[in-house]
């Protein structure tokens, strides 16, 4: 259906004259590189694909490699492999529906996801949480992000040779696990946060557990540090390698830890304060070497900096309300839906048809564990977003891929996307 | 805190048309002006973050598309929504890599799934769905199912073909 009146048929993509499968060697070719190239004796440059399919490529990322003997002349990425169309199912069903989609993007910190997005329709609605409702949204979000920066180290450790640390920091995470385990009732996509509030308060047996975890953390992170920090071999697979300087990456949008290890002091808790952050007192961890170590270590010292959060969230840990109660706009609780004859109508009207969001745009972001993930909500007035737009931050720190890889050695290409943390299901959507 | 009635009062012959995004300053440029307005923003007016670009479809006669650049100032933490719009029948735009790098895969990704078309992009090629793909997913008009038969599924000879349901379409 086209909105011109003469056609009625689907638009085409007209064919170009070069196939398809050579546009993506055309660019890798035709690309100019700032690497200088001395004679090859055996004169001869190979294209590698470092398939889709890899150990150390953090999920289905390919990348198309020109070498030359050991060293990269250029590289090309490709995405798509776990591209689910999300942004489209977004527009096809209500706010409340897309919850459980949000967990599966960036898949390590799930519980993340759905603070921003819901936040985002929140910002969109004019709803705002009571205070002990953003405090369990801080704590859960610092939550996440310890499991992911655990998982970004364990990664990068493991794809430059240090397997116990990965099984070290996988072990933590279990335990985190076990902690949204009981706070949520679910371990990994936990789907907790709801369109003004969450699922369900948090219980004095969560605050135990994760007092007891926190309490154990310094221990855990000392272990993986007292293996790898003074380690001769991990710091040089890190040092100097995957120089990103900081005009550049504010160039391509980076952000996150990746801008913090190239030495811009960049963090939206701190500035543009959301939920209860500004009352919060937290470091911004930032180093100024814009290498992989760098990344590690940032990623590595804001582990404290979110137990440091935590504690001093569940210390603040007000009593009230934990959702906001607006009859229209938020669901009811399921005790009221099974007993109260207004509820169950509300939650019919908004499980149905969806929260009626007034017409407009609006965007909302956070600082996930991998940047700023955000989302931008068109709005045509009814329950169903007209867009939704996913402000992915693994799929903007990629795109510096290419520019990383170019003049270093095939050993370091691991190292590099280890210190980018790239997660494919929010690249990919 | 940057306007764009600030820029505009610099620069008379600048076009906004304001757009409300809630706190954030957001305009509507003309498509002739909108190179000139991000370098303007960019070098004058630090805006040197390129955080997003998406495009929408907005389903209008007129000015079907939309694209929405995402910019944000990292020293004085201003976020501010620069968007442009180009009609069905002619989807050009200028493309924004000149100005930011970083535009090159989100205009990449509009392209893919609008069909929009950036001029002097180096690179337009699509991002998610493959190269040959002949449709624009995030169209309206297209289906959210798919359409049977754009894209190549896996099959096994020995499949029963009345339970073939993925390679009906060919």
């Amino acid at each position: 259906m086209s909105l011109i009146e003469e056609e009625v048929t689907l638009e085409r993509l007209p064919l170009q004259e070069v196939p398809p499968r050579q546009r993506i060697v055309e660019a890798l070719m035709s690309k100019d590189t700032t690497v200088s190239m001395e004679e090859d004796s055996l004169e001869h440059e190979m294209v590698l694909n470092l398939g889709p399919q890899h150990p150390a490529t953090h999920g289905v990322l390919r990348v198309l490699l020109r070498l030359d003997g050991e060293t990269i002349v250029s590289a090309e990425s490709e995405l798509g492999y776990l591209h689910r169309g999300y942004e489209k199912l977004a527009e096809n069903m209500t706010y409340h529906e897309y919850i459980p989609h949000t967990d599966r993007l960036d898949y390590i910190s799930p519980v993340a996801n759905n603070v921003a997005y819901c936040m985002a329709v929140e910002k969109l609605l004019g709803l705002e949480l009571p205070p002990r409702g953003q405090y369990i949204r801080v704590i859960c979000a610092e939550l996440a992000r310890i499991s992911s920066h655990f998982m970004a180290l364990g990664a990068l450790a493991m794809d430059v040779g240090a397997l116990t640390v990965f099984v070290w920091a996988l072990r933590e995470r279990e335990k985190l696990y076990d902690i949204f385990d009981v706070l949520t009732g679910v371990r990994f996509t936990v789907s907790y946060m709801r369109i003004g509030g969450m699922a369900q308060d948090i219980a004095d047996d969560s605050i135990q557990m994760i007092r007891a975890y926190l309490d154990g953390l310094p221990e855990a992170v000392n272990e993986i540090a007292a293996l790898l920090h003074k380690n001769r071999i991990f710091l040089e697979r890190t040092t100097g390698i995957g120089i990103m300087p900081p005009d550049e990456a504010l160039d391509l949008g980076w952000t996150g830890p990746n801008l913090r290890g190239s030495g811009i002091a960049a963090d939206l808790r701190r500035d543009n304060p959301y939920l209860v952050y500004n009352e919060l007192d937290f470091d911004v961890i930032t180093r100024q070497e814009c290498d992989v170590l760098a990344r590690y270590m940032v990623r590595f010292d804001e582990i404290k900096q979110s137990a440091k959060i935590i504690r001093q969230c569940l210390d603040k840990l007000p009593k009230g309300d934990y959702s906001a109660r607006d009859a229209k706009r938020v669901v009811p609780k399921k005790g009221e839906i099974y007993s109260s004859m207004e509820e169950l109508i509300n939650d019919f009207m908004l499980v149905n048809f969806g929260q009626a969001a007034p017409v407009g745009e609006v965007y909302h972001s956070i600082e996930s564990s991998k940047g700023e993930l955000g989302w931008y909500l068109v709005s045509n007035g009814t329950g169903f977003p007209w867009r939704s737009k996913i402000r992915a931050p693994s799929f903007v720190n990629l795109q510096g891929l290419s520019r990383l890889l170019e003049g270093c050695m095939i050993s370091d290409i691991v190292a590099i996307i280890g210190s980018i943390d790239p997660i494919m299901g929010e690249a990919d959507k | 805190m940057f306007k764009f009635e600030a820029l505009k009062e610099k620069s008379p012959e600048f076009l906004f048309e304001s757009v409300d995004l809630r706190d954030d300053e957001a305009a509507v440029v003309p498509r002739d002006q909108i190179l000139a307005v991000a370098r303007r923003l960019k070098t004058e007016f630090g805006f040197v973050q390129m955080i997003d670009a998406l495009g929408h479809d907005r389903m209008e006669k007129k000015d079907r598309f939309e694209i929405t650049y995402n910019l944000r100032n990292h020293i004085t933490k201003q976020r501010i929504f620069l968007k442009v719009r180009c009609d069905e029948r002619d989807p050009h735009v200028p493309s924004l890599v000149s100005v930011w790098t970083g535009a090159n895969w989100h205009e990449r990704e509009a392209y893919d799934m609008f069909g929009i078309l950036f001029d002097g992009h180096p690179d337009l090629r699509r991002m998610y769905m493959p190269d040959d793909f002949e449709y624009f997913p995030l169209r309206k008009d297209f289906p959210l199912m798919g359409i049977p038969g754009s894209i190549p599924l896996p099959h096994h000879e020995d499949a029963d073909p009345r339970f073939d349901v993925a390679n009906r379409g060919e």
